[in-house]
């Protein structure tokens, strides 16, 4: 398959377009603005819709009116835009609206930088809005595994009627890469008749659709809950993703990470490997669905004495790691919340201090 | 013997859950008359806002979407944006359109989106108990101005038609009152006027409707009347703000 040298944010949006993007609505904001520059120029070239909004506030509503009509739509933001959506977020699972969301991270809280970072694990995957709602959270550690999780992202949010967010540290975004856009991610959108609020025309019906989210009476509100939580099971059931790398030896030490710190350790493991130390790793490709018992199995395996989860923030995912892994064994965190990325040799020589070589 | 009142196969049959008296009942059915006039239930979406008309969708006969408070005109920009063929319309009270909604209006007929806000102006926090909005009238007592609106302390109340109206995109903008029988023709005419402007393409439009909230006003029907059009109509003066031609 052809390949073309791509940066991150232009490779994402040019796979959205591929997928069948129909509308994209964003707000300017660092490290991700590439996205909607190259979605002025190529999306209506396709047939779709760009539109910079007044804020993250409105772009989030104006994916739900989109998507609530049945089209393929995406916004892209950073943290503190993401944080401006997170009651459309609410409102895009409450009323399951399919819509791809890419988070392409800055460090934080507050206002933060504009460096990499890892920094909204936790808004991603615990919620990031009001009410029991999940993401289907995807983390890519190369720009092709972004693409691809953008052309699958669409079809995987239209099959569980939610949103999906692709969730990218700023290297995502902002390095380049040779990709390739494959033809089988390019899937047609599904019908929406059975619940798009598009015109009773539009589907030749005189049934009417109504996406609502507002339910007084408490037996309903209830059911609404168990739908959706059934949803999320289906999601853990049939959507938990990660890559598993020198499992099958006998390591001492296993290393959780996702994103770009999966480049990093894979260093890392590699090179303990050259001075006789086997260390497992495993990476979480949906952050949700988490890949609980891969971790909680390669974490009792015989000879694996600890867990360290690395990370661009303070330890977030190390509390899902440690849940997964039930006290199998010690849980620790090592990382960086700054915007600067570890090098091997740093976590190299905090491994060799974990296992007192 | 033909019936002498039908109703509009755009609104529903489910009764409503208004206090007697409420102004939110008419302007659904005024609504619901021009969409049949139009011909247009088929391809029309309605985006409903949060308030007491939180649960509008349940008296049309069409596709509705909710949105949360004050969003409704970025729900229908999204809409009308991927679908331009369908007729989109918002149906905001004053709180949820004139307050937490402002960035949303503004900028969306800022933009001269292809919709249409029906906007009902209460001056009154109606669903969450009477607190006082933006448009809440100087001396006004409700939950949250007891000794009534001090316009030294929160201004003085916003005229949202008026403000729109300074923008300089295309896009029609009316102000009527729904409070009486007389009334009422012209605020018809006025959202049917919208409804054609959109359907045209040619530019955003807005009706604020002058309407009452005995309930949360502590007055009988006949009361909140007789102040709407001796306190409110003074302030809020009905007629067109804004016509397209204009540009
Ligand atoms: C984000 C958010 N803030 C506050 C509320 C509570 N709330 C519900 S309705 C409402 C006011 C509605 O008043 P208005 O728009 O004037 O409509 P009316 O009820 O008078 O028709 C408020 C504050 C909410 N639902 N969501
Ligand atoms: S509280 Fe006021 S606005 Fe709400 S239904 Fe009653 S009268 Fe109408």
């Amino acid at each position: 398959m052809e390949k073309v040298l791509m940066k991150g944010n232009e490779a994402i949006a040019e796979a959205a377009i591929r997928a069948g993007c129909k509308g994209y609505f964003s707000y300017p904001i660092t490290p991700q603005s590439e996205i909607a520059e190259y979605m002025v120029r190529h999306l209506p070239e396709a047939g779709g819709v760009f539109l910079q909004g007044e804020s993250e506030v409105a772009v989030g509503y104006m994916v739900l009116g989109a998507a609530g009509c049945g089209e393929r739509v995406m916004t892209s933001s950073s943290g503190p835009g993401i944080s401006l959506m997170s009651e459309s977020l609410s409102f895009l699972a409450a009323q399951q609206c399919p819509a791809v969301i890419v988070n392409i991270m800055r460090t934080g809280p507050g206002l933060g930088g504009i460096l990499p970072s890892q920094a909204d694990y936790f808004q991603a995957t615990k919620g990031g809005g009001h009410g029991d709602f999940r993401l289907l959270v995807l983390a890519p550690s190369s720009i092709q595994e972004a693409v691809e999780m953008v052309m699958e992202g669409f079809p995987l949010a239209e099959k569980y009627r939610n949103p999906v967010m692709i969730l990218g540290d700023g290297l995502i975004g902002q390095m380049m890469e040779p990709v390739s856009f494959p033809e089988h991610l390019i899937t047609r959108p599904s019908n929406k008749d059975a619940w798009a609020a598009n015109g009773m025309d539009t589907r030749n019906s005189d049934k009417r659709n109504v996406l609502k989210s507002l339910s007084l009476d408490p037996d309903e509100m209830h059911e609404h809950n168990k739908s959706l939580q059934e949803k999320y099971d289906r999601m853990r059931r049939n959507e938990i993703r990660y890559k598993a790398y020198n499992l099958d030896t006998d390591y001492e030490l296993l290393i959780t990470c996702f994103g770009i710190m999966a480049r990093v350790c894979g260093t890392v493991v590699d090179k303990l490997k050259e001075e006789g130390i086997e260390v497992g790793m495993i990476r979480p490709q949906s952050l949700f669905p988490f890949p609980e018992e891969a971790i909680r199995q390669a974490a009792s395996k015989t000879g694996c004495k600890q867990v360290l989860c690395v990370e661009l923030n303070m330890g977030q995912m190390v509390e899902d790691v440690e849940k997964a892994v039930q006290g199998a064994c010690p849980v620790t965190w090592y990382g960086n919340a700054g915007g600067a990325i570890p090098p091997p040799k740093e976590i190299i020589a905090h491994i060799h201090s974990l296992l007192n070589r | 013997m033909g019936k002498a009142f039908k109703k509009a196969e755009a609104l529903s049959d489910r009764p409503t859950h208004y206090c007697p008296g409420c102004t939110h009942g008419v302007i659904h059915r005024m609504v619901g008359e021009v969409i049949d006039e139009l011909g247009i239930r088929g391809k029309t979406v309605g985006v409903a806002p949060v308030g007491c008309s939180v649960l509008a969708h349940e008296y049309f006969e069409f596709d509705f979407m909710e949105a949360a408070h004050g969003r409704a005109p970025a729900v229908a920009t999204g809409i009308k944006r991927v679908r331009p063929d369908l007729n989109v319309f918002t149906y905001q009270g004053d709180g949820d359109l004139a307050s937490i909604g402002t960035a949303e209006i503004i900028h969306a007929a800022n933009r001269g989106e292809k919709i249409t806000a029906v906007f009902v102006n209460n001056a009154i926090y109606g669903m969450t108990g009477g607190q006082m909005a933006p448009t809440t009238m100087p001396g006004q007592r409700t939950t949250t101005s007891p000794f009534g609106r001090n316009v030294h302390d929160v201004g003085m109340p916003m005229r949202v038609s008026e403000l729109l109206s300074a923008l300089e995109t295309p896009a029609y903008i009316a102000r009527e009152a729904v409070i009486k029988p007389k009334y009422i023709m012209k605020a018809k005419r006025a959202i049917k006027k919208a409804f054609q402007y959109q359907m045209e393409g040619k530019c955003f439009s807005l009706v604020e409707l002058v309407s009452i909230c005995p309930t949360n006003w502590g007055m009988t029907p006949q009361n909140s009347v007789k102040w709407a059009e001796e306190i409110l109509l003074l302030y809020y003066k009905p007629g067109e703000y804004k016509l397209p031609e204009e540009m």
